[in-house]
């Protein structure tokens, strides 16, 4: 291994952080890794903390990506509750908040991404908070409960998650959006659609293009939130979930270029041969679709992760990977392959009143992308279809009758 | 306690003690057993924490549900005894279970 003898850094203990330092070790890489984050605790799955660890269905402990054990065994040092400050990159190293100075000889940025907060009046109370982080997922697992209300701000995926979480906890929920619809952002209609129902149906209010004045509160604890028409929707807390920014400063100030993102190449490469950035943080290209986007996913994270790995330990770099992602909200599980990008038609596959249905977005006979509800199959084959770029036959990717096998056969 | 071995493609074998309760893919994560990605983290959301099962168990490891088979139907080298490990829940019952690793998840 090339290199002064300083190894890997890896600013950043998220997903992202934590596969890139086990990947490291997988291909081979022998070097010393260091991984440093922000958080108390050792790298984590976020995705639970709104879905089964909510509920009360996983411990921290299943939240985990490694046991402890594994960073002793593969001599990974973790640095937790540490900021890293700046990077100087003709000297190769990375600065702490302490003062401290790393050495690098290769740099992965896994900053991921905070949560967008709402700057309006009232917005400091106890109670009002956002999900992004274990200790996030804590207060407002405190806070749900029977005879307790949930204002849910955002109708995305989270603040879904969120919702369907507090009613399994006993707790009334309100939904909050800006647009008419829910999910609009991220999903077609027929989506947004059928969760609206879905969550209506589980005793979820909604309130759809409303615009937020700011939040009630009583003894600097929420109480309500307050809209534009004047009406106050009461509740016990508020959970604001309307997006991520990437903590892309660190990169920027270092004068690597950012765009909503840090830019990388398909190796996770920035144009510092030295410096590698995955994850939420990352402006990426995403070949299926000849442009560059910035992806929030694990599935994201696990292959950048792979990518840069690779690189470093000088292994031919990982095929690529149809990005997915997935969502469970009460017994409704939605799966998500590819990015609607140049969709020119959308196709229903089953009945979404049966709350078993996939959306295919076609670019005429082609899949991008695939939304399947409670559609295992429809997910499974979507994905292979999108990475192919096979052109298929419509009519029989709508008739249910025809499995999926068969479509995906041609 | 169950002890679950679990064999990695090229053959090497890990013997570990796995508490009831967990799934058969937590017991690979949590003992740092390669050869499960368990990309989704047991969701059933992903089909990377394919294994298969030693004939001898496949009685007591249960049955597929409908989700797992069709999430099972298009991955690759699927056999009769190929299961999702995350959909296994460990038990005293399942104390000596055999399970193998396919070459990849992905």
């Amino acid at each position: 291994m090339s290199g002064t003898g300083a190894g890997v850094v890896i600013i950043g203990a998220g997903h992202a952080g934590g596969t890139a330092a086990a990947q490291l070790r997988q291909f081979g890489y022998e070097g010393p890794i260091t991984v440093v984050g922000e958080e108390p605790i050792a790298p984590y799955q976020r995705p639970p903390l709104s879905k089964a660890w909510l509920k009360g269905e996983a411990d921290a402990d299943a939240l985990a990506l490694r046991p402890d054990s594994f960073y002793v065994e593969e001599h990974i040092a973790l640095r937790l509750n540490a900021r890293a400050a700046r990077l100087d990159r003709r000297a190769k190293t990375v600065t702490l908040e302490t003062g401290e100075t790393l050495p690098y000889d290769k740099l992965i940025l896994a900053t991921g991404a905070r949560a967008r907060r709402l700057e309006l009046p009232g917005a400091d109370l106890a109670g009002v908070q956002v999900l992004r982080s274990a200790a996030d997922a804590e207060e407002l697992k405190l806070a749900l409960g029977p005879g307790k209300r949930l204002a849910v701000v955002g109708g995305g995926y989270i603040g879904l998650e969120a919702a369907a979480s507090a009613r399994a906890l006993g707790a009334e929920a309100v939904v909050l959006e800006a647009l008419p619809r829910i999910l609009a952002r991220s999903s077609c209609e027929v989506l947004s659609d059928f969760f609206t129902a879905y969550h209506k149906a589980h005793g979820v209010d909604f309130e759809l293009g409303v615009t937020i004045t700011g939040f009630e509160g009583a003894g600097g604890k929420v109480t309500g939130v307050r809209l534009a028409d004047g009406r106050v929707i009461a509740c016990d807390a508020a959970v604001i979930g309307i997006g991520i920014l990437p903590n892309e400063e660190l990169a920027r100030d270092a004068g690597l270029e950012c765009a909503n993102g840090v830019v990388v190449d398909e190796h996770a490469r920035t144009a510092d041969p030295d410096i590698y950035a995955i994850g939420d943080v990352t402006r990426r290209p995403l070949p299926l679709y000849a442009r560059m986007h910035r992806l929030e996913s694990v599935a994201n994270a696990l292959e950048q992760a792979k990518q840069a790995a690779a690189a470093i330990a000088g292994r031919p770099a990982p095929a690529h990977e149809v990005t997915w992602n997935w969502s469970d909200q009460y017994d409704v599980k939605l799966q998500l392959a590819g990015v609607a990008f140049d969709a020119d038609e959308l196709l229903v596959r089953g009945n979404p009143a049966g709350a078993k249905f996939a959306v295919f977005h076609m670019k005429g006979p082609v899949v991008r992308a695939v939304e399947a509800v409670n559609a295992p199959a429809e997910f499974m084959a979507g994905k292979i279809l999108i990475g192919s770029q096979k052109p298929i036959d419509r009519a029989k990717l709508a008739d249910v009758t025809v499995s999926m096998k068969e479509v995906a056969a041609g | 306690m169950a002890k679950i071995t679990y064999i990695e493609f090229n053959g090497k074998e890990h013997v570990v003690d796995v508490k009831p309760g967990l799934s058969v893919m937590e017991g690979a994560v949590k003992n740092n057993i390669p050869g499960i990605d368990a990309d989704c983290g047991g969701a059933c959301a992903c089909a990377t924490c394919h294994v298969y099962v030693d004939p001898a168990w496949i009685d007591k490891t249960g049955s597929q549900s409908a989700m797992e088979e069709s999430m099972l139907d298009f991955a690759e080298n699927v056999e009769p005894n190929s299961r999702l490990s995350c959909q296994i829940k460990v038990s005293d019952a399942l104390d000596g279970l055999v399970v193998r690793m396919p070459q990849s998840q992905h």
